[in-house]
């Protein structure tokens, strides 16, 4: 169990539920972002932001850079802990906290292991049963087990965000946060990420994807929202349409 | 306003007090004579720095579980102030040990143990000055200010048992004072510990403006 | 236990990285020879002083090196983002600290006992009869060094400046550890070798404080 590693303050009332990680649960959850403020320093990266995404579905996020779109993501995944606001998981019980996948700019991934032992060190860490299997086992979904004693250092960008990506699915889990993850990849990997992630989807799990504009994959989403300066000023939920939330940034 | 006037007025008196009785109250000392009157400066001046560090602790250690931007005002405002008090002993022991022991700086166990203080809480400060988000800084910098404060034991019981293990002839500690010098080193050790509120309380002011101007101005910036 | 188990699992991996790359190893070792040497040439290293200043340059230049050698330790989980990486998947952020001062008392050790035997060389000094008692003040020292300097190295990767800072903040903090290693390895090397108790007292007494403090404080440090 963590221990509870939220200091009690006015500015930052229980923004999640969750203190206690008791198990984490592969279930889909949705996103329950309510009036969430994130300030750096005199710096406002999200300003006041309502946001529910509910369990199951495939959000689009786009929005400058800068926007604030890496930060929502950061706080989701409870890397960051927001200024003011609070953040809770419809779809699952009080105080549970659900399997979060987070892939990021950053690879997050140790450049002299090999990808085998990434995966084995996280899925250790991460109390998975069958350690070496589950590691083999998403190195063959994601076209690496060739590769699967290369240290990582000898990747291409494709094969890194192949393995991040395996990293992300070490815990099956029900909640995908993906910031953009198509950056920098060919037409090949594009491809192989955007039937990946159509497959997820397909299986029930909830997506919230950081996307610069339009592509093949922002295509799998059923809803797309534009965030600003920090604000939410878009949303196809109410009443946006696909093109307007994406169109906004050629203005 | 007229509040802290007032106080102001009163720790000037406190001090000119204490002043004039350690210079024309208290006995004259056998041996030193009129160098040995800077003690009531010293010692008193030791415990004070001590006491604003403590107050520095409280500070830092309220702000990580509190995460209120007033207690890291108070954390860097005692640990200044602190800072201030511990010179205050760097000088005015070897101006005290040059004339009595014919050495500027003899190594003795709390005099050293100042110095390690004094390097500690300017480390403090320096990082302080390397951050420049103010959230990051005050979270950082309490953190060190914890390790700081619980090192202070560990500092003094070291360098004292080392000074035990290799004796010296410089003592600076006056033991066995007599009624009126007590008397008067109380009254020192009043004044300065109200002086150092004082001052605790005039830099947590300014930091706490310093914040509110500083939040005004990016706010306009940002708009 | 979960904080356990994670702990063992990140220090073998420190481990593991430590010794297919060797860098920090290396480097460390060599530096501290440097060093070593370089306070030789201060005074005379083979006059019966040298016995006193001995130790004392010795735990000198294991303070110096580990001051750099800890530089890299929070540094490195900014390259990619692995930090982020390990607090998605522990629990209790302490284990990431347990295991990385656990590994850094390590190789901090081992890198010591190699100086050890250079440094009786260079010093006609006999280290072999005391060896295990020596092993006991090496490490104690070491893990005071490692607690402290695995989390400034977590305060110092957040500030500019960090290569000067990390060291000016750690040398000061580390008075009451460099002492007491000193008097007790001076102790060691004597002609009539004695195991300072009162020595490794203090220096229990440093570990288990800043163990406790980190345990305590150390994962608002790694908060974002």
């Amino acid at each position: 169990m963590r221990r509870n590693a939220r200091a009690p303050s006015e500015s930052c009332e229980t923004w999640c539920e969750a203190d206690a990680v008791s198990e984490r649960i592969g279930r889909p959850a949705g996103l329950k972002f309510t009036k969430i403020e994130k300030r750096f320093g005199s710096l406002y990266a999200l300003r006041r932001l309502d946001l529910e995404i509910a369990p199951g579905e495939c959000v689009a996020l786009t929005g400058r850079n800068g926007s604030g779109k890496t930060t929502l993501l950061r706080v989701a995944s409870q890397l960051t802990r927001p200024t003011r606001g609070e953040l809770t998981f419809p779809g699952l019980k009080a105080g549970e906290v659900p399997a979060i996948g987070y892939v990021s700019h950053a690879i997050m991934l140790y450049e002299e292991l090999t990808a085998e032992e990434n995966l084995q060190l996280f899925g250790r860490l991460l109390g998975i049963a069958e350690p070496e299997k589950r590691a083999a086992k998403l190195l063959e979904e994601t076209s690496l087990t060739v590769r699967a004693k290369s240290l990582v250092r000898t990747f291409s960008r494709g094969m890194k965000q192949r393995l991040a990506i395996a990293r992300a699915l070490l815990q099956d889990p029900g909640l995908l946060l993906l910031d953009e993850p198509g950056t920098g990849l060919d037409t090949e990997s594009t491809a192989w990420l955007t039937n990946t992630v159509h497959r997820l989807r397909d299986e029930g799990r909830t997506i919230v994807m950081c996307v610069h504009g339009e592509s093949a994959l922002s295509q799998l989403a059923s809803r797309a929202a534009r965030l600003d300066a920090g604000a939410l000023i878009a949303d196809t939920r109410t009443g946006a349409t696909f093109q307007t939330v994406f169109a906004m940034g050629e203005a | 306003m007229a509040k802290t006037g007032v106080y102001t007025f009163l720790v000037c008196a406190l001090m000119c007090g204490a002043a004039y009785a350690a210079f024309f109250r208290a006995p004259d000392e056998a041996t030193m004579h009129l160098v040995q009157r800077i003690f009531y400066l010293h010692a008193p001046s030791g415990m004070t720095s001590l006491a604003a560090f403590l107050v520095s602790f409280i500070g830092s250690v309220t702000y990580i579980l509190t995460r209120k931007p007033k207690w890291d005002w108070l954390a860097v405002s005692a640990a200044e102030v602190g800072l201030a008090f511990c010179t205050v002993v760097l000088i005015t022991g070897p101006i005290w040990a040059k004339p009595a022991w014919g050495v500027w700086w003899a190594w003795d166990a709390r005099l050293t143990s100042t110095l390690v203080l004094w390097m500690l809480y300017v480390a403090f400060l320096i990082l302080r000055t390397m951050i420049e988000d103010s959230d990051r800084r005050a979270l950082v910098s309490a953190f060190f200010g914890v390790f700081a404060f619980l090192d202070v034991p560990l500092v003094y019981g070291s360098i004292w048992w080392w000074r035990m293990q290799h004796p010296q002839p410089v003592v600076f500690t006056s033991t066995g004072l007599d009624p009126t010098m007590r008397k008067v080193f109380n009254l020192s050790w009043l004044s300065l510990t109200c002086l150092m509120a004082l001052l605790i309380r005039q830099r947590y002011e300014l930091e706490s403006s310093r914040e509110e101007l500083r939040t005004i101005e990016q706010e306009l910036e940002a708009n | 236990m979960k904080l356990l188990s994670n702990t063992a699992v990140l220090l073998r991996k420190e481990v593991h990285a430590e010794f297919r790359s060797h860098e920090l190893l290396t480097t460390t070792s060599v530096f501290m020879l440097i060093v070593i040497v370089l306070f030789s040439f201060t005074f005379d290293p083979t006059s019966a002083e040298s016995r006193q200043f001995g130790p004392g340059l010795l735990w000198l230049a294991f303070l110096f090196s580990a001051s750099l050698m800890l530089q890299a330790c929070f540094l490195r989980e900014r390259t990619n983002d692995t930090l982020s990486a390990l607090r998605l998947a522990v629990n209790d952020p302490f284990a990431i600290f347990l295991a990385k001062l656990c590994a850094n008392t390590i190789f901090l050790l081992v890198a010591e006992l190699v100086l050890l035997f250079v440094f009786a060389v260079f010093y006609n000094v006999s280290v072999f009869p005391v060896f295990p008692q020596l092993v006991l003040v090496f490490f104690l020292g070491s893990l005071g060094i490692s607690t402290t300097g695995t989390a400034l190295s977590a305060v110092s990767s957040q500030a500019r400046m960090r290569e000067v800072l990390l060291p000016l903040l750690l040398m000061p903090l580390l008075v009451p550890v460099l002492i007491p290693s000193t008097e007790a390895t001076k102790a060691l090397l004597e002609t009539e070798p004695a195991l300072r108790w009162d020595w490794l007292g203090i220096l229990v007494a440093f570990d288990v404080v800043f163990l406790t403090a980190l345990w305590l404080f150390g994962e608002y440090l790694l908060e974002e």
